[in-house]
């Protein structure tokens, strides 16, 4: 069981652009050891752009994002986004040793014990020595979130995470997430009907969007940006 | 370096089992090959000739085939987004990634010219050469391609646009590639010329993954 105590995960008067478009500004959050954070919203407002953000793939146009792992963990963020990442002629077995390899425990040992305790909680075994070809689209999903909880990282970032899952996996996932908090991991979670995050910070995006783009603060955001 | 260890390993399983992408370089490079004597006539002294320099751009022909698929899947399918937040740094990731697209499409060219040569009535001498000229200039040519397709990531059409970024940039390997072999069969020394392709391949190892690395941090932006 890892152990993320003393994790924290902050972002202060965080701004995103895309497409000369504020999408939202004045941004913040302070995610603390077992906490989550759901994010809400309609489609279009800028709910992956803020995982993306989060993660680090998209820079943010304002303000500042601060992780502090916590226990003896390994930095990074486990992010899993609209893609599953995996490859079609591959096992399942195959595409969770590679990616906690490339992301995930260290040690050997850690790191097979992590992928084998994924496998069981998302009932992947009968599927380890199947070709991800083969694979239904839930199936596929079981499979990215195993890798997610596999990889060991302090904070999941995890963009609808339950979708096409059916209730069993819905459940395992609940489960893979509470098990996560309860060691002090954190999680932000995009997306309706989140399990498992009792207790969640609720946060609407909405609230910091729809802004026009006309007012000076923002005009200085895009002139700043595109400078 | 693990890391790059486990990358090079999962992408020429990946190519292995797939296939698809070897097959289509070796299949295009001995169909190009074999088509130019019932174009231009059999005549040995002529094919003797032109052989090296006809070998040397069908196989760069045959190289850029497979260039746009050495990112798109890993981009469409959000591969790219992890490979960009593991701990290694991207530029030893498109090293990798590199390395093993050479191994499966690369190393058959080199395997499979020689066979070829001899097809075209290239003299003994000629082959040593040409095995040296290509194991030291179609890595280099996976490396610029790496930059090509890292660019033209997301883009429609991305195959066609990277042969057009691409091959201007092959040529100085194809002038010194064709003279080193040209060199070997003439009995002068090759050594200049498959020095200045090492130093193509040395460059080309210094900066084609940082090109390449920023490109694919901006095209998953």
């Amino acid at each position: 069981m890892a152990d993320f105590t003393g994790a924290r995960f902050t972002g202060t008067d965080i701004a995103c652009i895309r497409g000369q478009r504020v999408l939202f500004a004045g941004l913040g959050f302070d995610l603390a050891a077992g906490g989550a954070l759901l994010v809400t919203g309609p489609n279009g407002i800028g709910k992956s752009s803020l995982l993306r953000l989060m993660a680090g793939l998209l820079p943010a146009a304002a303000g500042r994002l601060r992780l502090t792992p916590g226990g003896d963990a390994a930095a990074g963020p486990a992010y899993l986004g609209h893609g599953d990442a995996l490859k079609p002629p591959l096992t399942v077995a195959e595409t969770l040793a590679f990616w906690t390899r490339i992301a995930g425990p260290a040690d050997n040992g850690a790191r097979t014990r992590a992928v084998a305790a994924a496998v069981d909680l998302f009932a992947l075994a009968p599927l380890a020595r199947v070709p991800c070809r083969y694979l239904s689209a839930g199936q596929r999903r079981r499979v990215a979130l195993a890798r997610v909880v596999a990889q060991g990282a302090p904070l999941w970032l995890l963009d609808e995470p339950t979708t096409s899952l059916d209730d069993s996996g819905v459940a395992a996932f609940g489960q893979a997430l509470a098990r996560h908090r309860a060691g002090g991991g954190m999680a932000v979670i995009a997306g309706h009907g989140a399990v498992g995050a009792d207790g969640a910070a609720v946060l609407e995006i909405a609230r910091f969007a729809g802004r026009d783009v006309t007012e000076p603060f923002h005009r200085g955001l895009l002139a700043g940006a595109s400078a | 370096m693990t890391a790059m260890a486990t990358i090079i390993a999962h992408d020429t399983r990946l190519a292995f089992r797939r296939g698809a992408d070897t097959l289509l370089v070796l299949g295009f490079f001995v169909l190009a090959c074999v088509l130019f004597p019932f174009g231009i006539g059999g005549d040995p002294a002529l094919l003797e000739r032109v052989g090296p320099g006809l070998i040397w751009v069908t196989a760069l022909l045959a190289a850029m085939l497979a260039l746009d698929r050495l990112f798109a899947a890993d981009f469409e399918d959000g591969s790219l987004d992890l490979l960009i937040l593991a701990e290694s740094p991207l530029e030893l990731v498109v090293l990798a990634k590199a390395a093993a697209h050479w191994l499966a499409t690369g190393l058959p060219l080199v395997a499979a010219a020689p066979v070829l040569a001899v097809a075209l009535n290239m003299p003994p001498p000629g082959l040593v050469g040409l095995l040296a000229a290509l194991l030291l200039g179609t890595p280099t040519l996976t490396l610029i391609g790496a930059v090509g397709a890292a660019l033209t990531l997301g883009a429609r059409r991305g195959g066609v646009l990277v042969s057009l970024l691409v091959l201007p940039l092959y040529i100085p390997v194809l002038i010194f590639g064709v003279a080193a072999v040209e060199a070997a069969i003439g009995g002068s020394g090759t050594g200049p010329r498959l020095t200045a392709l090492a130093g193509f391949l040395l460059a080309a190892l210094a900066l084609a993954p940082f090109a390449a690395a920023a490109a694919l941090r901006q095209a998953t932006r």
